[in-house]
């Protein structure tokens, strides 16, 4: 019976009010119309960001440092991706062991707090990180703007999504794996890092690479604790600042020439798509497995 | 059951950030919290003082003559975007979860879905470029000067002069648009699980698909929306790169009419960090961080909230939103 009424609504008899029907229609017309909208943003950010990235992109982007307002995009890339490698691997074994304590011990008062903190913690605006970073790390610690300072402020970003992200993993893998496991006399270690943890691995993979997307998005975390530079990265983890994308994005789309323009357009063409591949990727992997 | 404590310590870490910010801003922003007293929420004026004469000694702390801190402006400018933002994004984020819930079909409703829901990855700094490029542009020569004849005419707050473009309403515009897909997709989520008796009985009994819509199936879903328009609320208090770039970054500056210059607390931090190395005493730097202190402060209890009406009041485990 239930399935019947969702597949084909009884129609409506003819006696309902016209009132009734008109507020009706104009309530699906109106919440519609909410899709329509967002829906419209979207393709109007996308058409921004790609039809005029695909205008500024070249291949002396890739090849070429940036110079005063023009040059190309390598310093930047690099530093993009130093920083975000350096966040994920501090952010992904401290994400991925509370992530693994807070589902396999949920019960645990500790777990709860975590749990919750976790949740917090992903709300703390990005500014607030980048300027934990700019005092605690580059003016107390006396590293100034630096590849340390700017990945261990990613790090506290990511780290609340991997841990949160690594306990809805291990929770799909079904218990009877684990009766199983403990039956055979595994001890708590030989079950979540021998039986469970492979089980769950690629939605934890997918967790990282969700969190890498988002590091690799950030820019107020950035500002102050890995500066910029127009160079290579030297390879020093601290006292030398160092180049990424979103700064380029939001610092030469205020310059007034035109090849700094450029510049910015590029930068957000590479992060978006970046972002977005990421995220499409995500959502393949997740939606496999949910339909096995 | 080593095993166990090695985990729950190295967990810890988690908790250890959230202390170490809280603790860190508040230790290193001290002296300004001293000097700039309870008055600092209230007074509209940031003021480094006359940089160029010798520091003087008030209470105990070294500061420039003239020196004075409040972020009053910045407090109204956070909270009327905010404002601005959930007025128009709570609407639309209704609209859209009961239009992709109920009438889309199933295996639409997945990729129109995910297609809006894109809208959360999207760096906050590419909304900034796009509201910097093709936004305030639209805004300015478009909507304003409309708005400003027909809801001017009636709401003093919306007459004009309609400024640049940069301002309150454009800064709302963004942050609505970047909060929308929250609440949008933390609801239809939470309609989609609706137990669909309900449903089928307020069919029953004659009401038409939208009216077992609104007055059960959405009445149903409240707890999600109230949980999820306080994540938005969250997300909105703190976002800084596209605010900073389409605000106008007001300095000392109360907003007279909704098109008017803001800056709000986020977004003041990156523009003035800047200008704030130049005070010798350090002081501006501290302010600064006090700034961000009163910012996690206030963001920390409107998530906590947010997790608390989700999670205890509304039993939703997780929203899309993380």
């Amino acid at each position: 019976m239930a399935i019947a009424i969702q597949q084909a609504p009884a129609p409506l008899p003819r006696r309902i009010r016209l009132s009734r029907r008109i507020v009706s229609t104009a309530g699906w017309a109106v919440a519609g119309t909410c899709l329509l909208v967002l829906s419209v943003m979207m393709v109007w950010i996308l058409e921004v960001v790609f039809v005029r990235g695909a205008r500024a992109l070249n291949l002396s982007l890739f090849t070429t440092i940036t110079q005063g307002t023009g040059g190309g995009l390598l310093n930047a890339i690099e530093g993009t991706f130093v920083l975000s490698a350096g966040a994920l691997l501090l952010s992904v074994p401290l994400g991925v062991a509370s992530g693994i304590y807070i589902s396999e011990y949920r019960f645990s008062r500790w777990a709860s707090v975590i749990r919750f903190l976790a949740d917090v913690l992903v709300g703390v605006p990005s500014i607030v990180v980048g300027y934990f970073g700019y005092v605690a790390l580059v003016e107390w610690g006396g590293w100034n703007f630096s590849v340390a300072a700017g990945s261990i402020s990613l790090a506290i970003i990511c780290l609340p999504y991997i841990c949160r992200t690594t306990e809805l993993a291990l929770r799909q893998v079904s218990n009877d794996l684990r009766d199983a496991a403990y039956s055979l006399g595994a001890t708590d270690r030989r079950v979540i890092l021998g039986v469970c943890l492979p089980a769950a691995l690629p939605a934890i993979l997918t967790g990282v690479l969700l969190a890498l997307a988002v590091s690799v998005g950030e820019t107020a975390p950035l500002l102050y604790t890995a500066g910029w530079s127009n160079y290579m990265w030297d390879g020093h983890l601290t006292h030398s600042p160092i180049g990424y994308l979103t700064y380029a994005i939001w610092t030469f789309i205020n310059e007034p020439f035109a090849s700094a323009n450029a510049l910015a357009y590029a930068a957000a063409f590479l992060v978006t798509a970046f972002v977005l591949v990421i995220n499409i990727m995500a959502r393949f992997v997740l939606d496999r497995r949910a339909r096995r | 059951m080593k095993f166990k404590v090695w985990l729950g310590v190295v967990a810890g870490v988690l908790p250890a950030a959230l202390v170490a910010i809280v603790l860190f801003l508040a230790v290193y922003s001290w002296p300004a919290i001293h000097f700039n007293g309870p008055g600092f929420v209230v007074r509209d004026v940031w003021n480094l003082g006359n940089l160029y004469a010798n520091p003087v000694t008030v209470h105990g702390v070294q500061i420039q003559p003239g020196a004075s801190y409040g972020i009053l402006f910045l407090i109204v400018g956070t909270l009327l975007s905010t404002l601005i933002a959930l007025l128009l994004a709570v609407p639309v984020g209704v609209g859209a979860a009961i239009f992709l819930a109920e009438a889309v079909p199933d295996h639409l409703r997945m990729w129109i879905s995910f297609f809006v829901e894109l809208l959360m990855a999207i760096p906050s700094v590419v909304f900034g470029l796009w509201g910097y490029v093709v936004v305030i542009p639209f805004l300015s020569r478009h909507l304003f000067p409309f708005l400003a004849l027909t809801i001017g005419r009636v709401i003093p707050f919306f007459a004009g002069p309609t400024g640049s473009g940069y301002g309150l309403l454009t800064a709302g515009v963004v942050l609505a648009l970047m909060i929308v897909p929250i609440i949008a997709a933390t609801l239809r989520d939470a309609l989609v699980n609706q137990p669909a008796s309900m449903r089928e009985a307020a069919l029953a009994l004659g009401a038409t698909r939208f009216e077992a819509m609104w007055r059960v199936t959405l009445p149903g879903a409240r707890k999600t929306l109230i949980g999820a328009t306080f994540l938005a609320l969250g997300r909105a208090l703190g976002e800084t790169m596209a605010v900073l770039m389409v605000s106008g970054n007001a300095l000392n500056y109360l907003p007279r009419n909704v098109y008017d210059p803001i800056s709000t607390m986020a977004a003041f931090i990156v523009s003035q960090l800047d200008s704030a190395l130049q005070d010798p005493t350090g002081l501006a730097v501290r302010s600064l961080a006090e700034i961000a202190l009163v910012l996690s402060i206030i963001s920390i209890i409107v998530n906590a909230a947010a997790r608390l009406i989700l999670v205890v009041w509304g039993n939703v485990q997780r929203s899309m939103a993380v």
